[in-house]
């Protein structure tokens, strides 16, 4: 069966990285103190601690800045994320991992003063570069928000929302067959398979993020960007997200940025902390968990764990 | 003294009555520095001297100007001759009337004998001593007031509290007149209609379909009945109407998705200040522009495609008056685009949706009860329009769906049955109220439609 994929069409061709946008060299500015979770100045340092590479690239990001404006939020920032690895986001509010997380999948594109600088490649592919559509990038680079926002659609239809605009199915019963498929690895079709038909905005929080999650995952994305997923959902829906999320990481790259510790190390294979739009220090969860080697990130967790 | 004087006076006897209050609040807690041992700020104080100086004695006069006129004319008819005062009431009336002229120094349409003259000197008598007595009154009442309140001030006086409770009548006072007008004039419309539909039967009225209101003169001359069907008004209302919505709608849709989702901020500030300027322009200029321009415009264009068009068309001030509504469609689809929570936006253009399929597939639906409240909004809006519609669409009661020809609607046929001179019961007159009566029933239900289906709508996402 041939199935008109807007997706297929505009797969990367080589792989092959251009170089459309300006490296600036920002390292200069590392060389100052900042204050830290309490407010005490603490050396930077000129590089990012631990290893930002890792074995098995999907996602690489080379020395991204990011502006909004005059307001540098993102600084430097060079970042590797593997195939099939869940890697967290940490820091304070306002040091800019929702802006990482959005440059991501070119989600600032629709910010009128974001900039973005540096280069992000997927799989090879530089996802700036300007014949790429955006909205390709987003199909492979599934995003999952702090607050669960099911369209005001029925279950069946926020599910297949994203099938149908990117023309994955060909007929009703294979769309039906992804929207089933899509809901039962989301952990939600046992609850909601007699009430397709009732509105997604019907379901509890808890159930509204998972629909969420499977909206996501019917596009069949590679990357799933989720940030705070859990913060708005109570102690129970949040470990079933979280259980939801060791299964998914079997077969999706997770980005996941998150305020709680313990979330971090329980679904996490690797940690980055950021701070004031810097990258302090990135490495395996039980590592910067144990044994932060940055002031600031050892500052910024006891200050968390208490 | 001129009750103008009287007020003037009274608002300085006010302003005296403030400064006296606040100072003597100070005064009693011993001096400006110890303003502490009030239980009111001083200012209260003032006000609340100055209210017991003014609203008393403006009480009194309100309450005299009412039934002053009745008195004086009741009196000035016990002084005349006996004979007169048992003249019918009709013949009484023009009686006082009359005098009251004399009095006035207008014209008087009857001979002046001693009598008549006697009745007018003495009813300037009494409105004389009775303006006296009155301007007496009314500044004693207020000085009495202002004194008493003044001597009330108490360190302890609550006068804040009654300050509130004053300045909550008078906003209750305020906004309860507004509903209470709308009440008086459904009801004034609703007895006239009433008066009507004893002359012409409701039936005929609702579903007859010729439009004459022409009543002759004299009984037996041709056409003296008239004929109230008021069908062809209506049509002609409904046709104007759907003509002026396939014009806003469409376009006001598309200029707010445009204004909300499309453009960048720069445009946007300067396209929807202009857009409120457009809903600005008073509807005679509107006319002015369908009649001279869109009118023969459409015309010549009809004519050149082989139709035969009236020199004023029902198409005309269609396109007019949905020119005239494009702001308000599009303002109130403006309104509802944006309510729809940015995590939709968000959520659809994060599974990769383009922004023609965010919008169409994801926000437009979930505006969509907005979208329509606002719609019915504009459609009872041009349901109302009249200015337009007189000057470009024409006065021919036709019963027709031709868009080429002369129409006339509701509002047109009420201003047309009121101008100049007429008989206020004549059932041409009175046409008028029930067609009134029928426009404000249905305004009223397509608002209430349009107000619960946008507001229902905007608690969805609370
Ligand atoms: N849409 C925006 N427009 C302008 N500035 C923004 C915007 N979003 C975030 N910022 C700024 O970027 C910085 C990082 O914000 P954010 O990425 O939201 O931080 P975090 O998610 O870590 O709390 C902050 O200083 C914030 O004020
Ligand atoms: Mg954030």
């Amino acid at each position: 069966m041939v199935v008109a994929s807007r997706k297929a069409a505009y797969h990367h061709k080589d792989g092959e990285m251009t170089e459309t946008l300006v490296k600036k060299n920002m390292s200069a500015s590392r060389t100052s103190a900042v204050p830290n979770y309490r407010g005490q100045q603490v050396e930077l340092g000129r590089e990012t601690v631990g290893n930002v590479r890792c074995a098995n690239p999907f996602m690489v990001a080379e020395n991204v800045n990011v502006f909004y404006g005059d307001n540098h939020a993102i600084k430097d920032v060079t970042l590797e994320i593997g195939k099939k690895e869940v890697i967290a986001l940490i820091g304070p509010s306002g040091c800019g991992k929702s802006t990482f997380l959005r440059c991501l999948n070119r989600m600032n594109d629709s910010i009128e003063s974001a900039r973005v600088t540096g280069n992000i490649s997927l799989d090879g592919g530089d996802i700036y570069d300007k014949t790429l559509d955006p909205v390709v990038l987003r199909a492979r680079v599934g995003m999952v928000f702090q607050k669960p926002n099911p369209f005001p659609k029925s279950i069946y239809d926020n599910v297949a929302y994203g099938p149908r605009i990117h023309g994955l199915a060909g007929d009703r019963a294979e769309l039906d067959d992804i929207v089933h498929r899509s809901l039962e690895r989301a952990g939600l079709l046992k609850e909601v398979k007699d009430r397709l038909d009732d509105p997604g905005t019907s379901l509890s929080g808890g159930q509204q993020q998972r629909l969420c999650i499977a909206r996501t995952i019917a596009v069949n994305p590679e990357v799933i960007l989720m940030d705070e997923p859990c913060s708005a959902l109570d102690p129970i829906a949040t470990a079933r997200i979280e259980d939801l999320m060791d299964e998914l990481c079997e077969d999706y790259a997770i980005v996941i940025v998150t305020h709680s510790m313990q979330q971090a190390a329980r679904v996490s294979r690797r940690v980055a902390y950021f701070h004031l739009g810097y990258l302090v220090e990135v490495d395996d969860t039980d590592k910067v968990f144990t044994n932060p080697h940055h002031k600031l990130t050892e500052d910024y967790i006891t200050g968390r764990i208490g | 003294m001129h009750s103008t004087t009287l007020i003037l006076l009274m608002g300085f006897m006010s302003i005296a009555a403030f400064y006296l209050g606040r100072s003597r609040s100070l005064a009693v807690v011993g001096g400006p520095g110890r303003g502490k041992g009030l239980h009111s700020l001083p200012g209260y104080h003032g006000y609340f001297v100055s209210i017991w100086c003014v609203l008393p004695p403006l009480a009194l006069l309100s309450g005299w100007m009412l039934v002053e006129p009745g008195i004086i004319t009741a009196m000035v008819v016990k002084s005349l001759p006996a004979s007169q005062q048992e003249l019918p009431a009709g013949e009484l009336n023009l009686l006082i009337n009359n005098i009251r002229n004399l009095a006035t120094g207008d014209v008087v349409s009857a001979a002046i004998n001693a009598d008549f003259q006697r009745a007018a000197d003495l009813y300037n008598e009494y409105n004389a001593t009775s303006r006296r007595l009155l301007s007496v009154l009314v500044l004693g009442l207020a000085a009495l007031g202002g004194a008493l309140a003044w001597r009330r001030i108490h360190p302890d006086l609550r006068a804040r509290n009654k300050v509130e409770t004053v300045i909550r009548w008078a906003l209750i006072v305020a906004s309860s007149i507004a509903v209470f007008t709308t009440i008086g004039i459904v009801l004034s419309v609703l007895f006239e209609a009433i008066v009507f539909f004893q002359k012409v039967p409701v039936s005929e009225f609702l579903f007859g379909t010729t439009w004459s209101p022409q009543t002759a003169i004299r009984a037996d001359q041709v056409g003296s009945s008239g004929s109230f069907g008021a069908v062809p008004l209506f049509a002609g209302t409904m046709l104007i109407t759907a003509i002026a919505m396939i014009v806003a709608v469409p376009v006001g849709l598309m200029t707010a998705i445009f204004l909300a989702e499309y453009s960048s901020a720069r445009v946007r500030g300067i396209a929807k200040p202009l857009l409120e300027i457009l809903a600005g322009i008073p509807t005679v200029v509107y006319g002015f522009f369908a009649a001279l321009t869109v009118a023969p415009w459409v015309r010549r264009v009809g004519e050149s495609a082989g139709f035969e068009v009236a020199s004023e068309s029902a198409l005309a001030a269609g396109l007019v008056m949905g020119i005239m509504i494009i702001p308000l469609v599009s303002s109130l689809t403006d309104d509802a685009i944006n309510a729809v929570p940015s995590a939709m936006r968000d959520g659809a253009l994060g599974l990769g949706s383009t922004r023609s399929e965010t919008m169409t597939k994801v926000i437009l639906p979930a505006a969509l009860p907005g979208i329509v409240g606002g719609i019915l909004l504009a459609v009872s809006r041009a349901i109302g329009e009249t200015m337009i519609v007189v000057m470009a669409a024409g006065l021919a009661a036709n019963l027709t769906a031709n868009p080429f020809s002369a129409v006339t609607t509701v509002t047109v046929q009420i201003v047309t049955l009121l101008v100049g001179d007429q008989e206020f019961d004549s059932a041409k007159t009175l046409a008028a109220f029930a067609l009134g009566l029928m426009l404000f029933i249905v305004t009223l239900i397509l608002n209430i439609i349009g107000l619960y289906t946008v507001r229902k709508y905007r608690e969805q996402y609370e």
